[in-house]
Formats: structure tokens, sequence, C-alpha cells
């Protein structure tokens, strides 16, 4: 079968790999009829997510027909059409009956590897380093799908797939980073980055009762996608973001910030500089601008929401700030399997249509290219589904 | 070798018993109880104080004959010898930094014995002399004298442990969504446990207390022993040691403890065993992945896996594009 293999920083290739196999009761194999990629496939593309090796399959959006099941499984069956979420959960151990399925103690193989860079390790996820299990993943034409009668949701044939594709990452991240800002009535919440998870972070605060979303990218296209889910939006290339956003807000500050972007942020002058350098030689693993910015700019006592990606240590966080202002930060990888049933909900019922981010449709075998296009913002880039 | 470590376990010199304080039986013992470990963690922590202490005691009396050497000699009442008093200054700088460098302290603890045998003779000799103050001498004197049963006594100590043979001990838990109750009875089932162990491969029911095991042993080979088990509590605990004539020497105990607030149970794995061949057998292990603190840490997590799930995760066998060597060799030993 064609599979998305990465092969190096800024190196992936389609390549022809052998079809995968049951290799556990509970398995599943799913035929993909659409996968996307994922800003946080970027961070790999780029080279900042330890423990990828040549050969890797790259993907953790994706979508299909189940082809073959597992003695283990009995809620799917052949020919059902499913979305399956990005991180791996058994559903038995503590933390999935607690509905934090990303924080599953028991999909992950290679678990002692991040408990040496993270003190424990959270769940394994499809095609997302060795690190983070070494699971094959699903920019694929075929996928081997662990614990399947827990994560797969099946959808209805009245959805077309760009419709539900998303339920398996990125709408699930953004609506999880609206939830954990703690939305009161009247709130305003300022969200950096207007990709796929910084727009659906605006639509899913509107829905939960925002009053203002206040969206801050660089891209013209990005910022008019933002404006027409209904967000006021600021350029950080031409303005001063954060006494901006002190005057729209009457001097308080937003009650909440989403950080959006991640371990990649961009900034200008020295600190963009000394950020970029101190990534580079791997001082730092991440440029935290965005993060520090949400910080600074957050009203005492609000909520700083971190659905973007990091991997290791990060510099010059102002933690006085986080301290003396009372902020709350929260964070983690998304437990998508608890919000996949009321999200697709809210999309059979009409409100939200989450192919509106869609950009680029392509095939399988362009991936390489749709990933420099998608790195590069080029073509007013926002999202790529690619279809095998 | 007294100071050498392995992973994170000191080598031990002595043999410990880890079962030493068994739980009464109508008692379920709260899960810190347990780590209420065997004195001998304590012993082995003396001796090295122990060590210390003389090490430092020998700078100190090293350095103040080097540099005092005069006003010593009068303190003390043998006169103006200062060329004497640098010598044993320097002799008590060699012992007392040999000592804290923790290599053979016994030997040093010795060499200290028979410093203070020097020491004496020297005193003794003083007294003869013309100018002798007996009172001051008779003081120092005494001050040797007990050094020197601290020496003697260090020295009988340290010796004992360091010709007994090295013991490694690790110690591993997990806490698993289970009762202690289920866990003891999957446990106590032999087929159970090569289903968790990787490297185990079969473990037969000799007779009620003793069972076979054959395991995988580094570069295709096989190892083979017999295991009785020594305690066993219901529910809550099980310890084994390995028969004398084994190929390889263990010991080893499970508990099953209940977690706090009805969350599951707290599994605690101990081992104490000697390495192959000694300690380079074990350096030698460790590179090669077989390292048995990593061994009982990913056999705990199967554990886990498979009563929790049922299965084992695994990626073994799924495709992948062509590998680079380097992903080849560490794709193939440590990560999948």
């Amino acid at each position: 079968m064609r599979a998305v293999c990465w092969h190096g920083v800024h190196d992936v290739g389609v390549e022809d790999v052998p079809e995968p196999s049951i290799l556990n009761p509970r398995d599943a194999i799913v035929r993909v009829t659409a996968t996307a990629i994922c800003g946080s496939d970027l961070h790999l593309y780029d080279g900042y997510i330890p423990g990828m090796f040549r050969g890797d399959i790259l993907g953790h959006e994706f979508m299909g027909e189940v082809v073959e099941i597992g003695r283990g499984i009995s809620n799917l069956s052949v020919g059902d059409r499913v979305v399956v979420p990005f991180p791996i959960s058994c559903g038995g151990c503590y933390f999935c009956e607690r509905e934090m399925y990303s924080l599953c103690e028991n999909s992950n193989p290679n678990a002692a590897v991040a408990e040496k860079l993270w003190g424990y390790s959270p769940a394994g996820l499809f095609g997302y380093s060795h690190m983070l299990g070494g699971y094959a993943g699903g920019q694929a034409e075929y996928v081997r799908v662990p614990f399947a009668d827990v994560g797969p949701i099946k959808v209805p044939e009245s959805l077309s797939d760009e419709q539900v594709l998303f339920l398996s990452d990125i709408l699930p991240t953004g609506y999880m980073a609206a939830e954990n800002c703690n939305i009161q009535e009247g709130d305003t919440i300022a969200v950096w980055g207007c990709g796929p998870v910084g727009l659906f972070s605006i639509k899913s605060a509107l829905l939960l009762g925002a009053e203002r979303v206040i969206a801050i990218d660089r891209f013209p296209e990005r910022l008019r996608k933002a404006r027409s889910i209904g967000a006021e939006t600021v350029n950080y290339e031409s303005s001063d973001v954060l006494s901006l956003l002190k005057e729209m807000t009457g001097g308080r500050g937003p009650d909440a910030c989403i950080d959006a972007v991640g371990m990649e942020a961009h900034a200008h002058g020295p600190v963009g500089a000394y950020d970029r350098a101190k990534q580079v030689i791997r001082l730092s693993t991440g440029r935290p601008n965005v993060l520090r910015q949400a910080i600074t700019a957050c009203r005492k006592g609000g909520v700083v929401s971190v659905p973007g990606v990091y991997g290791g240590f990060i510099d010059k966080l102002p933690f006085g700030a986080v301290m003396n202002k009372a902020i709350t930060i929260k964070s983690g990888q998304t437990h998508v399997q608890r919000y996949m049933r009321p999200l697709l909900e809210r999309i059979e019922r009409g409100d939200i249509d989450p192919s509106f981010v869609i950009t680029h449709r392509l095939n399988l075998d362009d991936a390489p290219d749709a990933y420099e296009i998608f790195k590069n913002k080029e073509e007013d880039c926002v999202k790529v589904v690619l279809r095998p | 070798m007294v100071m050498e470590t392995y992973g994170q376990s000191a080598v031990r010199p002595r043999r410990p018993e880890p079962w030493a304080h068994p739980a009464e039986a109508s008692h379920e013992p709260h899960w810190h109880e347990e780590y209420a470990y065997e004195p001998s963690e304590h012993r082995w922590l003396d001796d090295q104080r122990l060590t210390q202490a003389l090490g430092w005691f020998s700078i100190g009396i090293g350095l103040t004959e080097l540099l005092a050497p005069r006003a010593l000699g009068r303190a003390i009442g043998v006169g103006d010898h200062p060329a004497v008093f640098r010598m044993l200054g320097v002799r008590e700088l060699v012992s007392g930094a040999c000592l804290l460098s923790g290599r053979s302290p016994a030997v040093w603890a010795w060499s200290r014995v028979a410093g203070d045998a020097m020491d004496l003779t020297l005193l003794g000799a003083a007294l003869r002399a013309p100018k002798a103050q007996a009172e001051r001498i008779a003081v120092a004197g005494a001050v040797v004298l007990g050094a020197a049963a601290l020496d003697v006594y260090a020295g009988q100590r340290l010796m004992r442990r360091e010709i007994s043979p090295p013991q490694v001990r690790v110690s591993e838990v997990v806490s698993i969504n289970a009762s202690p109750e289920e866990l003891y009875t999957f446990w106590k089932k032999l087929d159970n446990l090569p289903r968790f162990m990787q490297h185990v491969q079969s473990v037969s029911r000799t007779n009620d207390r003793i069972s076979h095991w054959v395991a995988k042993a580094p570069a295709g080979a096989t190892i083979e022993w017999d295991a009785e088990i020594i305690d066993d509590q219901p529910n809550a605990r099980l310890g084994w040691r390995t028969l004398p004539d084994s190929e390889i020497r263990h010991e080893g105990a499970v508990s099953f403890v209940r977690g706090a607030g009805g969350r599951g149970s707290i599994v605690h794995c101990e081992l104490f065993y000697q390495p192959p061949v000694g300690r380079l057998g074990a350096a030698l292990s460790s590179l090669l992945g077989e390292e048995p603190r990593k061994q009982i840490n990913d056999d705990l997590r199967r554990l886990k896996q498979l009563i929790e799930t049922g299965e084992v995760a695994t990626t073994l066998g799924q495709p992948a594009g062509r590998r680079s060597l380097i992903g080849r060799v560490a794709l193939g030993r440590r990560l999948q």
C-alpha cells in the first residue's frame, strides 16, 4: 500500500509499504478514505519532536471504512464508516475511566522513553514519534487501529467525509481549548493562531457563550476566515498585540487566552531571533512567544488555555505574571473520545460545519508538496485533506 | 568497590532479608508501611558514614602534624621533633585520603591500626626520654588507644562486608486497576507469568512450593532455575528464592496492597540477585539491554496492560517505510 513516510527533517515521501495486520485482539484495520495534515505534523516535519525514525508512517487525522476486526471487537463490523481519534486509549485504566483519554496508561509501548523526559507517559498517538508509541499513522491507504472498541466513532452516511473528518483531532482540540477557558456570560476570549485549531477554538468559544472573541494572526486568509465565523481580528505584524488587547478589553485584558500556536511561534525583532537561535542549537525546544504574550495579556484571575503543542523545555516564561495575577494554565493533548459524540451531534444539528477550514484537496501521492505548501502557508493554505 | 552502584541500586555487601518483618496475617498493611525497608539498608549507610568519619579524622590529625608539629609536640608532652611529626602527618593524610576514596576501606582501616601501633610505640619511647612529661603523654596514649579500638572495630566490620558476595537490589512499583485478590490469583497461576514476563519462556510446577523456570538469556541461549515459595500471604504477598544449585540465584517478593480510595492496587516487586558473572556481568547485561531493573519495570507494565486491557500494547509487526541502519538498530532493541 502507499503511505506517507518521514525521511528526515523537511523530507517526507510516499512509499510502497506492507499492509498492516491485526496484531492484538482489540485491533481493527481501517481503509482510509480521507486524512489530513495537522499543524502538529509540521513539528515532526521541522524536526522538533524527538523519537522520529526514517520510515515512520505519518498522520493522526483520518477516517475510513472498517475492513477487518480482531476477535475482541464486538461494537464494530466490517463495512462501518468510522472516524478515528488520534490518541490511542484502552478505556480501562485510571485515566480512561475518568475520561482523560489522552493520558491513557496502557497504550504507549515505549512509555519508559516518555517517562525519562516528562516523568510519566501520556497515551500513545498515531504517527507521532516513538516516544509516543511509534504507531504507524493514517496518511496511508490502510491503518491498524488498536483498542478499536474505545476510539473509533461510527458516522452517518448523511454527512460527508469533509464534515466529520476533523472529529479525529482539530475540532475536539479547538473545543477542549475553549471549554478549558471556563467561559462565563459576557467573557472576551483572545485566540492566538487562526490555523484550523484556532478557528475551531473561536467557533467553540462562541458556541460556549463567549461575548467576543479576538483572533490574532498575520495571514490575511486566516484572519478573513476568523472574521467570517464571528471573531474580531488583530494582525500582529502591523500592531502591538498587548496594548491593542488592553484597549479592546477596556483596560482589563481578555478573560481567557488560547495559545493555538505552540512551540514554533513567530516573533519579530531581537526576541524572535533569540528564541529561534536557542531552538536551533537545542538550548530550548520551543519558541514560546505566544505563550508569553498570552500570559502577559490575560486579565487577573483568568485562564491561559494551551492546545498548541510543546515538546520539551521553554525559556523566559513570565511565571511571575502567572503567580501574581493568579492565572490558571490548562493544557493537554485532547481527550478526543470525550468530545466526539457531542460534537458529532452538533455537526448533525448544523451548529457547526467543520469543512470550512479546508483550502486544499489533494491526492495522498501529493503529500510531499502538500507538506511544503502547508508549512510555508503558500496559496493561502489553511488545511490540507489528502485522499488515498 | 564499595561505592560502586548499579543503576540506582547500591551493590549490596550483605545478603538482605526483604521479608524479615512479614505483615501479620490479620492486618492488611497500608502501602507506606511496606516501605519500611530492612535494617541492612541502614547498616550499609552506617558503614559508609563510619568510613567517612575515619577518613576525615585521619586528615585532621595529619594536617595538624604536618602544619603545627612543634605545637603538637609540646601539647602532648613529647618535645620538639618536627621531622618525625611531619612523617606521621603524611602517613595520616594518605590513609585518610584512601579511606575517603572508598576503595577497599577495610584495608585502610587496618592500616590505621598499624599506624596506631606505631604511634603508641613512639609515645612509649618518648616516655623514657629524660625530660618526658608523663601525664601529658599518658593522655595522648589514651586517645590513641581509643582511636585504635575504633579502628579495629571498623576494620573487622568493613572486612566482613568485603568478603561477602555483592548483591544487587531492584525495586519497582505500579498501580493496577484491580483488587489485590484478583492480582494475587493471577500471579499464582504459573501459566500467566510468561504472558507478561518478557524473558521468561515457561514456568512449570514441580510441587506445592517449587517451580521450574526457563528464561531467554543474551545471545539466544536459555537459562533455567528452580524457585521455591518462601512467603505466601494470600491476596497480599508472595516471596520466592531460587534453590541453591540454580544457574542464577536470586530472591524476590511481590506484594499487592489496596490503593487509597479504592483505586485498584499497588503492586510492588523487589528482587535481590547476584549478577551472573559478578558485577562485570551486571554491567555487560545492562549494555545488552537485559538489565533487571528495566526488565521488572517493563514486566510490571505488561502485567498492568494485560489485567486492565486484556492485551499487551505493541507495534511489532506493523508496516514502515525504508529504515536507516540507526533506526533498525534502535527499533530492534529498546524501542518498538
